[in-house]
């Protein structure tokens, strides 16, 4: 028994559709792109987070070029008596573009490049950790069923019952004590990985959700029967057969859990168990400039439209990629 | 000596209301190189069984021996030799195929699986195949969805081939597609049938589409098989009133129409989860007796009926 060609007669090509030119063909992921560049709304945010991203990398190098770094304090800018900043909006100078924080005189404009580097750093992390922990649960509850799917759906439904807010307030203060005394400076990357890790106990459960719904109508397709039956195990099914399929809700549901991160942790820094004040941080500032709302108003008016351009923005790129990746769901 | 022979294949499904009993004890067998047709209508058990004998399905009760080899639960690693030899083609063309990998990943995926290195490579294997089937070789990097549903399904047969397997379970492999292109379909599996010496397990829901591939056709109602045999024995000398329905049913099936005319059967098929008592067939049977209700004819010359057409009849 032979299958090479020239034993046999080739069948001729009857039914072949007009085929296109060319040989290369369009991956399904090339044309979620093709439509993505076509998108006024997704180039444009897209942009923008492209921006504040280097701006969030450079920031060592914009310290540099702009001479003045986001530790450095200007008091002598400030009023005697109240520290307010002298001048008009807030201290708005050639030398400080974004004016100067009243009561301790520190350049606003480098420490939002920094305080965007924290925000970006945290929430990408505690993006990239949700997803990672969400797929692995959700591909082997849908896939597998049975006693993992029950125990794995029931974690979900308890995180999902649990008051984010009230279980952060009520977590953090303990788990710093666990590992530093109560006098003890509770170092930032501590605080940090604290928070990635809240955020990602908490995230978890929805992107498991997505996933195992899309598993379980993936599952029962014949190209897996296919798999299954030449031989292939499980981990040939799950990480080449099913995720290939699950690009698009991971990719949706990984860009819109950015921006939530951003505000989750700006919000928990407002409270102050988040990022605590010499470190530069959206939700700090914004905590810190509360006071000032009155005799300073330009202080909150900075961090504040940053922090709403980017969650903007990552919240309409993340729309527009799910409208390329399934274009027809409708909105 | 039997390629594959199938002894009391049982599966019954536990589901909310009770115990579906899709197939319920079938014996058949099939030689190297041979076809048998196993046809019915929706709902009968027919995917189950194919599904049974490429083990993606767990039997409940039976036999199933390849090679002499009883199979029926052997674990993945055991197997895996033996999925060589048996391979299996969907009915869905745009399910068949993963939408994510090339044509060409698709059909390497069995070598890939197995780790099997053909000699001059996999690529040089998967044009190979891809020009057994009808396909451009050089298509082999493009995606499913750039293929009609006739080429999807050759690129399912390629996949089934990769592994160079004895015996083919096709699952319906055509009746997704369009009328014409059917005919287009079923010609070169007959080909690649002949040519490879290929076994085939042909499913279908009605006697038109095995017609001309199957030299024996099984027929199933309800989980049993009702009559089977030779194809030109079943096609016109058919036995068991089912069968005859289902031929009658065929407009150009003329002999029969001429002697009865068209047989239309009455009433929807009972549920698999609570079938008649005594013959199956019965509630739909226009030669049923009293003890067609008690007793379940056994399958003996090929038909299972208590008053089947004489043998040697037109
Ligand atoms: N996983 C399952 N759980 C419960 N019942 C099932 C399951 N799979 C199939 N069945 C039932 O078993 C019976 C036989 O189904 P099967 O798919 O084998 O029929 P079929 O002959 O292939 O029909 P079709 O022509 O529609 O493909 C049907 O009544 C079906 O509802
Ligand atoms: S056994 Fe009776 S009911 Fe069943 S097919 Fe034969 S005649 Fe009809
Ligand atoms: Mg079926």
């Amino acid at each position: 028994m032979s299958l090479s060609p020239e034993v046999l007669e080739p069948v001729p090509v009857a039914d072949a559709a007009p085929a296109p030119k060319g040989v290369v063909g369009r991956s399904p992921g090339q044309l979620a792109w093709m439509r993505l560049r076509r998108d006024r709304t997704a180039m444009i945010s897209g942009c923008t987070l492209l921006f504040l991203m280097l701006v969030a990398l450079a920031a060592p190098l914009i310290e540099v070029l702009y001479g003045v770094g986001p530790h450095d304090e200007f008091k002598h800018l400030l009023t005697r008596r109240g520290s307010i900043p002298l001048g008009y909006a807030g201290g708005v100078s050639a030398d400080h573009w974004f004016g100067i924080e009243p009561g301790t005189g520190r350049d606003i404009f480098i420490r939002m490049v920094y305080g965007l580097r924290t925000s970006i750093f945290i929430a990408l992390a505690s993006a990239i950790v949700t997803a990672g922990l969400g797929v692995t649960a959700g591909i082997l509850a849908g896939y597998l069923g049975g006693w993992v799917d029950t125990v794995i759906s029931w974690i979900t439904d308890f995180a999902l019952a649990l008051p984010f807010l009230i279980f952060a307030l009520a977590v953090m203060r303990p788990v710093e004590l666990r590992f530093y005394g109560p006098r003890e400076e509770v170092p930032t990357w501590f605080r940090v990985a604290v928070l990635i890790a809240i955020f990602a106990a908490f995230g978890w459960t929805s992107t498991a959700r997505l996933v195992r719904g899309q598993v379980i109508s993936l599952r029962e397709r014949e190209f897996i029967e296919a798999a299954r039956a030449s031989g292939a195990g499980l981990g040939h099914i799950l990480f080449r057969q099913l995720l290939p399929n699950l690009w698009a809700p991971i990719l949706v549901s990984f860009s819109l859990a950015v921006p939530a991160y951003v505000t989750g942790e700006a919000a928990l820094s407002f409270l102050g168990i988040g990022i605590v004040d010499p470190t530069p941080d959206f939700g700090a500032m914004i905590f810190r400039s509360i006071a000032y709302l009155q005799t300073d108003p330009a202080y909150v008016f900075f961090p504040g439209i940053t922090i709403f351009a980017l969650v903007l923005a990552f919240n309409l790129f993340g729309d527009a990629l799910r409208d390329a990746l399934d274009p027809k769901s409708s909105r | 000596m039997s390629l594959l022979a199938v002894e009391g294949l049982t599966k019954h499904f536990t589901a909310r209301g009770g115990v579906v009993r899709a197939v319920d004890g079938l014996d058949f067998t099939v030689r190297a190189g041979q076809t048998l047709g196993l046809v019915g209508e929706s709902g009968c058990g027919k995917t189950t069984t194919g599904r049974m004998l490429v083990r993606l399905l767990e039997p409940t009760g039976g036999r199933i021996v390849f090679e002499d080899r009883d199979i029926t639960h052997l674990g993945r690693r055991a197997m895996r030799p033996l999925r060589q030899d048996l391979q299996i083609i969907f009915q869905d063309p745009y399910a068949t195929l993963n939408p994510r990998h090339t044509v060409g990943r698709i059909v390497a995926m069995p070598l890939t699986v197995n780790g099997t290195r053909p000699p001059g490579g996999v690529k040089k294997r998967v044009q190979e195949l891809l020009e057994l089937v009808g396909l451009n070789p050089e298509h082999y990097n493009r995606y499913p969805h750039e293929f009609s549903g006739g080429q999807r399904q050759r690129v399912g047969i390629a996949r089934a081939l990769a592994l160079r397997p004895k015996l083919i379970v096709a699952d319906e492999p055509v009746s997704a597609l369009d009328v014409s292109i059917q005919a287009q379909v079923i010609n070169l599996l007959r080909q690649l049938q002949r040519d490879l010496g290929l076994a085939f397990v042909f499913i279908a829901h009605d006697l038109a589409v095995v017609r001309h591939f199957c030299q024996r056709v099984a027929v199933m109602y309800l989980g049993r098989i009702v009559e089977i045999g030779e194809r030109d024995e079943i096609y016109e000398r058919p036995r068991h009133p089912y069968t005859r329905a289902l031929l009658s049913a065929i407009p150009d099936v003329a002999k029969l129409g001429q002697s009865e005319g068209r047989i239309r059967l009455t009433g929807d098929v009972p549920t698999p989860m609570n079938p008649p008592s005594g013959c199956r067939f019965r509630t739909r049977c226009w030669k049923a007796q009293d003890i067609c209700a008690t007793e379940e004819p056994p399958l003996t010359a090929g038909v299972a009926c208590h008053f089947p057409e004489p043998e040697g009849a037109p």
